[in-house]
């Protein structure tokens, strides 16, 4: 009994006296990775798990710049042949050394995952030949100029050769093949449950402060704020917004917000030629011959209408920044003369008579209720604000199940979206969002609207096909600036992440999102 | 009026014995008070209502998030505060009321009738009759309620009718089954074989013969259906796939409120929570005294 | 008695083809897997691939009957999530899920079965008034917002037990579980009881309500004119009558708590099987979504099949054959 009053009496005064824990951590994540197999899913939860035990050749810094990760330098040797130099005196946890046998065979594995819902290969098939010169130099031939090559084999993690042919992914679950040169060896993983983790020791590079990490799935945004304050988690990602404003003021809690590489914007249906868009009547109900959306001057009207600020401050609470481009100040490809569109209705309705609906019109605008922060929020008071130009908005959001199905089928006029653009720099978004829809070539695999221009077509080829970093560059935000003079899809903001930890604690917020435990330390 | 009524006595009738054993509580005479005081709040919304909070033209997200009695940028007051949209909570909650009750009472008596009558054909007429109806519940019951209501509103989308439908869909079969069960031990007793003894018709030995004597455990099912699809309602709102964000219902409301419980804008989800507290309990007031009153072996 | 169980599981067996066909009809209504699935910078032929993969690309009474083949094997099929069987997926969160749900029920039967007993002996009394009042509250709350305010007020401002997860566990026959740790059953206590609540005011009423019907009853009386105590009056005669409908509603409020479990499970982040069907619905993973409710079709046709046999052995005058 005297016990249980003790534990209790403890409990009570963790909040307050916060202990300093025999260096473990327990993190809180937002999202369950698929899988411990680091080349089954391209999938931020798994990235986030497995690179605490596996590392790449080239890593990213907190701002998604790269570093260099097992591989100390890289250079172009020719157009189409890059030269990676490994770090030497590497080991997996096996106790094998890192050598360029092991890239070679990761390379050769990672298209060739069995069942894998979204394969790696993706980061890989630019390379059509693996060199290697010796045990610390490795040369990747690639199809033509592929400048990416880097930014691409960020996301691909090693692994050794000495697990054989054709490892299993239930065996990287089992723990059997969680073998890497990353700092923490994995000691248990429950799917959707939780992952353990422990130090190795024999890690190359600086050694993380906790011993022992505990990795726990808590999908329920107030559970993990809950467990925060508890006390039960030490550290959690995806602080909700709701629960930030009020935890900024609390002392026992610490948070840390940084620019995302979310970017959310709506898109708009492009893709029926001159015949009219399904969810856009007349002001009256009346059907349409036309699509409105296809005269720049209406899809500007709906842009000014939006008021960006407000969207940023009252709905995501701070937790955003408004945009007019794809990325945030200091990514490769930042245009500095694209501010946020200003939010001027009298110019939205005057754009919209000059295009020939001095009433306005009706719209639906559709969008994902459990898919990006406050997505359900974001479109209601965006058809707040369409309704005072006159554009009568009616909302529908719907789970994303059943939204990406459909939007994948081209059945809504106005829709909500985010894209994270995993590169860091501006050709993803371009390539991905913008350019026309070739499935052949891969582009415009998201470009759902089925927006086409020629013009941007250009820019984007072009951009791919310089190898020089400066130069290309400034072809992206060429590209930018006809996208957004275009209006081909209307930005609305960035995405901040907020990481919640217990007083005392400190991390680096990271722009791809990722809560890595190496990165989480006791503030000085 | 006439002379004859001097005395005062009144014919006994089975209503007026019902009305007299009714208001033998005050409790649920007062339960039934807010009940209709509710319905009429939720019928008359649209009237009453400060603002309609399914306009989005009339809201502004600037108004977002103000706790009770602030007042709005265009002078209006909000007594109950406003939600993340600028929704006035009071006339939120009316609104919501409206969706709230007319979804989880029609659901529930609709099934409840289906499911009464199915269930009470199925152990009176057996055979082939019982055999089909029997298993339909069963396969119903195979089914866990908020996981066939989930995976419907995923077919169909969202919805008030969908989700209605879904509710009757999940909720029939627990009235079959329960009345069943308690006409089976009805069927066995000596005022049945009675009936049967002097050929009444057998729709007439069903309804009105075991009925009233299968009602008690129905109405206590029943009682709790209307609760309980109700709160399915506001899980499956809670899930994304109840009634449409833009016209929420009770449980809406409270789910949007939820995420801010924590960072004490209570508000939101407070007062649709008590307004629904309220509801419920008031129905089931009501629904305990009628369980008392029309159970005849009570009635002594 | 064997014929009669032999055409329940007969009937079983259909109910469960049924249900597949449902299912597998339905996922597809609502979308496309390889849309959720497939990471958006995928090229064509990676999708095709994918899609060749998983068996999506055959017609669907094709795909179905690949399934019954794999039934007949025993082979549920594979997620297309996890990549891991889903059986062995749902197999694993089962225990998490069990103990829950029975902690649930025996809570509402511990409390629910005594208040009850009570509220129907005095019905008048202020406690038996406070009590019925009480079991209003106890479903009148929706269960998510109940768990919040217990997470609220236990984990947040008392800070006595743990906000959510399963804590540590220890192994018992080859599985991992929470009740044999002291920390697992703090980690247990909110959501057993957020779970309970609804059906502790079930039982509760129930219970009063079988009482109150059969105080009056004669036999009641025969047996207080025969002189027995009150205490064995209402223990063993009167226990007897009214567990009939609690055995029937607590048999079939069994399944539903493992399925509203899916509501505890995401607020208290309980890794139960609950939670898993959750995501594979919101990622159509069909496999696991599939062999979840066969798992539970199953489990509630033994729940329906022990209910019926209880009924024989409570209640003599209902007896198998009549139901044929």
């Amino acid at each position: 009994m005297r016990g249980w009053q003790a534990a209790v009496a403890g409990l009570g005064f963790s909040l307050a006296a916060l202990p300093v824990h025999a260096q473990s951590l327990t993190m809180g994540l937002s999202a369950a990775p698929t899988s411990a197999d680091p080349h089954y899913h391209t999938f931020t939860p798994n990235n986030s798990l497995v690179a605490h035990v596996f590392e790449t050749l080239v890593d990213t810094d907190a701002h998604a710049r790269l570093i260099p990760g097992l591989a100390e330098s890289w250079k172009l040797i020719d157009d189409e042949t890059w030269e990676f130099k490994l770090r030497k005196g590497v080991k997996f946890q096996n106790g094998d050394a890192f050598t360029g046998e092991d890239v070679a065979y990761t390379l050769d594995r990672v298209p060739r995952v069995l069942n894998s819902p979204g394969s790696f290969s993706v980061y890989t098939k630019a390379v059509v030949g693996v060199e290697i010169v010796d045990p610390t130099t490795v040369r990747l031939k690639t199809r033509g100029i592929y400048p990416l090559l880097s930014n691409d084999l960020a996301q691909v993690f090693i692994i050794p050769k000495s697990l054989g042919p054709n490892p299993a992914t239930e065996d990287f679950n089992s723990g059997k093949n969680a073998v890497g040169t990353g700092p923490y060896r994995m000691t248990a993983y429950r799917p959707g449950d939780r992952a353990e983790l422990a130090l190795y020791d024999g890690y190359w590079g600086t050694k993380p402060h906790w011993k022992n990490v505990t990795v726990r799935m808590v999908p329920n945004d107030a559970a993990r704020t809950a467990g925060l304050l508890s006390g039960d988690l030490d550290f959690i990602e995806f602080v909700p917004t709701a629960d930030a404003t009020k935890l900024r003021g609390n002392k026992a809690v610490h948070l840390e917000e940084g620019d995302s590489l979310r970017f959310v914007y709506l898109m708009l249906d492009r893709s029926r030629g001159a015949g009219p868009t399904p969810f856009i009547t007349g002001p009256n109900g009346e059907t349409l011959t036309t699509n409105p959306l296809n005269d720049q001057r209406v899809r500007l009207a709906l842009s000014l209408a939006i008021n960006r600020p407000a969207l940023v401050e009252r709905v995501m609470e701070g937790a955003a920044r408004a945009t007019g481009q794809f990325l945030a100040p200091g990514s490769v490809g930042y245009t500095p003369d694209l501010p946020p569109p200003p939010y001027d209705p009298a110019k939205a309705k005057a754009l919209l008579a000059e295009a020939g609906f001095p009433n306005g019109f009706r719209i639906t605008l559709h969008g994902p209720n459990d898919r990006y922060v406050n997505d359900a929020k974001i479109v209601q008071a965006i058809g707040q604000m369409w309704s005072r130009i006159g554009v009568q908005t009616n909302v529908d959001a719907m789970t994303w199940t059943t939204f990406v199905s459909r939007a994948n089928k081209q059945e809504f006029s106005a829709y909500l979206l985010a894209w994270g653009i995993s590169s860091g720099e501006a050709s993803n978004p371009l390539r991905s969002l913008v350019h026309t829809y070739d499935p052949k070539l891969g582009w415009g695999a998201v470009n759902r609207a089925r927006y086409s221009n020629p013009e941007v077509d250009a820019l984007v080829a072009k951009a791919m096909a310089t190898a020089d970093d400066g130069k290309r560059e400034q072809v992206l935000i060429e590209a930018q600036r006809k996208v957004f003079a275009d209006v081909a899809l209307i930005p609305l903001h960035i995405q901040k992440n907020i990481w919640g930890m217990r007083a005392g604690l400190t991390y680096e917020p990271r722009a791809d999102e990722e809560s890595l435990a190496m990165f989480v330390k006791p503030a000085k | 009026m006439s002379a004859t009524a001097l005395p005062k006595i009144r014919e006994e009738t089975p209503f007026r014995r019902f009305l007299h054993d009714y208001a033998q509580s005050k409790l649920a005479v007062l339960g039934l008070v807010v009940v209709i005081v509710i319905a009429l709040l939720a019928l008359l919304a649209p009237w009453i209502a400060p603002q309609n909070p399914y306009d989005l033209a009339q809201l502004d997200i600037m108004d977002g998030r103000l706790p009770p009695g602030a007042q709005s940028m265009g002078g209006m007051t909000y007594w109950l505060g406003t939600d993340d949209q600028g929704r006035d909570m009071l006339s939120g909650i009316l609104y919501g009321l409206r969706i709230s009750l007319g979804v989880g009472l029609g659901s529930a008596i609709i099934a409840g009738i289906v499911g009464s009558a199915l269930g009470l054909i199925a152990a009176y007429a057996g055979g082939w009759a019982e055999t089909v109806i029997m298993r339909l519940v069963d396969l119903q019951l195979s089914f866990p309620a908020i996981l066939v209501a989930l995976m419907i509103l995923a077919f169909l989308g969202k919805g008030v009718g969908n989700v209605m439908l879904a509710l009757v869909i999940v909720e029939w079969a627990r009235y079959a089954r329960t009345a069943r069960a308690a006409a089976l031990v009805e069927r066995r007793r000596e005022y049945v074989e009675a009936a049967e003894c002097l050929a009444l018709p057998r729709w007439r030995v069903l309804f009105r013969h075991m009925l009233p004597n299968c009602l008690p455990p129905l109405i206590v099912i029943g009682t709790i259906q209307v609760a309980r699809a109700i709160t399915l309602e506001a899980t499956l709102s809670f899930l994304g796939l109840g009634v449409p964000i833009t016209e929420p219902s009770l449980g809406l409301l409270i789910a949007n409120g939820y995420q801010y419980m924590l960072s004490g804008k209570y508000w939101i989800s407070f007062y649709p929570g008590i307004a629904l507290l309220v509801t419920i309990m008031a129905i089931n007031l009501v629904g305990d005294q009628l369980r008392d009153v029309l159970n005849p072996r009570l009635r002594r | 008695m064997i014929a009669w169980l032999l055409r329940r599981l007969v009937q079983a067996a259909f109910v469960v083809l049924a249900m597949t066909v449902i299912v597998f009809i339905g996922v597809n209504v609502i979308g496309n897997p390889v849309d959720i699935l497939i990471s958006p910078e995928a090229d064509q032929a990676e999708r095709l691939r994918i899609i060749a993969n998983l068996g999506l690309d055959q017609p669907l009474w094709r795909q179905y009957l690949h399934f019954l083949v794999g039934l007949l094997h025993g082979d549920l099929g594979r997620s297309f999530v996890f990549n891991e069987p889903a059986l062995r997926l749902i197999g694993q969160r089962m225990p998490a899920t069990m103990e829950l749900a029975v902690t649930a029920v025996l809570l509402s039967i511990v409390i629910g079965i005594p208040l009850g007993l009570y509220a129907g002996l005095y019905p008048d009394g202020a406690a038996g008034r406070s009590i019925m009042a009480g079991s209003i509250l106890g479903f009148s709350l929706p269960s998510f917002w109940v768990g919040l305010m217990l997470i609220m007020v236990f984990a947040v401002q008392l800070g006595w037990l743990p906000s959510t997860g399963r804590g540590a566990t220890r192994e018992l026959f080859g599985v991992q579980w929470s009740f044999l740790t002291i920390d697992g059953l703090r980690h247990m206590a909110m959501p057993a009881l957020n779970l309970a609540l609804g059906n502790i005011a079930l039982v509760l009423r129930l219970t009063r309500a079988g009482v109150r019907e059969n105080l009056p009853m004669d036999y009641v009386k025969f047996a207080r004119a025969k002189g027995l105590s009150p205490a064995r009056v209402v223990f063993v005669h009167v226990m007897k009558n009214i567990l009939i409908p609690i055995v029937t509603v607590i048999g079939l409020e069994f399944g539903s708590v493992i399925a509203f479990a899916v509501v505890t499970e995401s607020v208290f982040a309980w890794p139960g099987m609950g939670k898993l069907i959750i995501d594979s619905i919101n990622v159509l993973d069909r496999p696991v979504i599939v062999a979840y409710l066969m798992v539970i079709v199953l489990l509630f046709i033994a729940i329906n099949l022990i209910v019926d046999l209880l009924y024989t052995v409570l209640d003599p005058r209902v007896r198998l054959e009549s139901q044929e």
